[in-house]
């Protein structure tokens, strides 16, 4: 097996007495995707936000590439991005206007040829010279994964992308994860409340509750492990404590 | 530092400042309004006080002087607010941009507003009222980059307040650099103040360049002693205030505050 892309050991995040993250481990291979599952408050948010170098951990440490976060923050940055429902772009800009600046916060050297390429495949032609106040959510979910994919990441942290978002739009945004994964062999971390997406994009599922590790596996190994019949029945069980 | 990331930040709110009307009329408008206010002031005084014909002179330079101060604090403050407005910190700092890039960013923002509103205000000086900036020669060079020094260091107090108490704090970002107006003896002497808050005065840097301003005006002195003073009050606080900017963003990353700061 090659080494993994991200390894988390003993993780820990605690806010005065309230312990969001309760030392977790868990691993990440090449070319794989994990969904990260729980309920609110479980602390998924503040994992991903730990794992992007904004929230500094209690205790653990964090590798990517074999690297310290706390230690290569840089170096790791360049080859991570995320994506997430809950962020936006600066509203006063263009489209094309936020994903320059983000290919130059990111170093890259072929910007517009970047560009070109994310518009033509997110299908974003239309809204390219649309001041990003204007998007509808659907638009504004599908710049916030162009700004993450066009810098090539090694991996992908995704935070509901597809939530607020209609089905046929949810749709093309999945197929256009599936495939940019598997042509690029990107690994991603993935977050939902939709168990049935959780199902189709993730390798293996993590479930988080009350900050710590309650379950781990491929999805049909978890709804197995809790005797139920699907992923959502699981989900129901683990949030309701019974 | 990386230079790229930057210019990468520079071009982000050169982007902005393009097509804002609001935000290119907060260069024009506030200080031409300020010009021409004072302007008719020092006229008025001019006619009515004989005796104080010459100091009058002094309020144009000293509020022309005034807003390099204050629009390299806002040139701070306000580019990180609007960060906060867009939400757009947890892009910024999930990205490799370093908290010290992102300062120097806004510190060059700073220098670009400071260079408009005093082209304009020097202009329009001339223009209206005769005045000419330029009098002072080229002691108003060191006088400028210690104003504007001076605003970096209360545009960088702002926004570590802000940082750490979140967008309630955000009045300040108008507000604080004008508790620092009356010890900054703008339109007065040092002299003039009570005795004790002389001493007040003369540890801030920007009061040192007013006097001095005062100093060239009235005897034509080149004032060396407060500009050495100026300019010494001014690295020391500027090393402080960015050991407190930098321990502030680490602490607001340890309690998750760096990303919640908008909400």
């Amino acid at each position: 097996m090659s080494s993994p892309i991200v390894e988390v050991r003993n993780l820990s995040k605690r806010f005065g007495d309230f312990t969001a993250v309760d030392q977790i481990s868990f691993e990440i291979q090449p070319g794989e995707t994990v969904g990260l599952l729980g309920p609110n408050g479980a602390g998924k948010t503040t994992t991903f936000q730990m794992l992007l170098g904004v929230v500094t951990p209690t205790e653990g440490s964090i590798q990517m590439f074999g690297l310290d976060l706390m230690t290569h923050r840089e170096t790791i940055l360049r080859q991570v991005n995320f994506s997430s429902t809950y962020i936006s772009m600066p509203f006063a800009l263009t489209v094309e206007e936020n994903l320059k600046v983000t290919g130059k916060l990111y170093g890259l050297s072929d910007i517009n040829r970047r560009i070109d390429d994310v518009v033509k495949k997110l299908e974003m032609e239309d809204i390219r010279k649309k001041l990003t106040r204007k998007l509808s959510s659907g638009q504004m979910s599908r710049l916030t994964l162009a700004k993450a994919v066009m810098t090539e990441p090694k991996i992908l942290f995704l935070d509901e992308p597809t939530a607020s978002l209609d089905p046929d739009i949810a749709h093309k945004i999945k197929g256009f994860l599936k495939e940019y994964r598997d042509t690029s062999g990107l690994s991603m971390l993935y977050t939902s409340h939709n168990m049935r997406e959780m199902e189709e994009m993730s390798d293996r599922i993590i479930f988080l509750q009350r900050g710590k590790i309650v379950a781990q596996g491929t999805a049909s190994e978890v709804v197995a492990q809790y005797d139920e019949d699907d992923l959502e029945q699981v989900f129901l069980k683990i949030a309701r404590d019974e | 530092m990386n230079i790229g990331r930057i210019n990468a930040m520079i071009s982000r709110h050169l982007y902005l400042y393009r097509r804002s009307f609001p935000r290119l009329l907060e260069i024009f408008y506030w200080p031409l309004l300020d010009l021409v206010v004072w302007g008719f002031i020092t006229m008025y005084l001019a006619q009515e006080g004989k005796g104080l014909h010459g100091a009058v002179t002094f309020f144009l330079g000293a509020l022309i002087f005034w807003d390099i101060l204050f629009r390299a604090q806002q040139g701070i403050t306000i580019s990180f607010l609007e960060e906060i407005w867009s939400r757009n910190l947890m892009n910024l700092f999930a990205s490799p941009l370093t908290a010290g890039e992102f300062l120097v960013a806004t510190m060059a923002m700073s220098v670009f507003k400071v260079a408009a509103v005093s082209v304009i205000m020097a202009f329009s000086a001339l223009f209206f009222y005769s005045y000419n900036v330029f009098i002072m020669g080229l002691t108003l060079i060191p006088f400028a980059f210690n104003l504007i020094a001076a605003g970096w260091i209360i545009g960088i107090l702002t926004m570590s307040v802000i940082m750490r108490f979140g967008q309630q704090a955000e009045v300040l970002a108008w507000g604080l650099v004008f508790l620092f107006q009356p010890i900054s003896c703008v339109f007065y002497p040092v002299s003039v103040l009570p005795s004790w808050l002389q001493p007040v005065a003369l540890a801030n840097p920007a009061a040192h360049v007013f006097e001095g301003m005062r100093d060239v005006l009235l005897n034509q002195n080149i004032p060396w002693e407060h500009l050495g003073l100026a300019t010494g009050l001014n690295a020391f606080y500027l090393l402080i205030i960015i050991g407190i900017y930098q321990y502030t963003f680490s602490v607001c990353k340890e309690r998750g505050m760096l990303v919640r700061v908008g909400e």
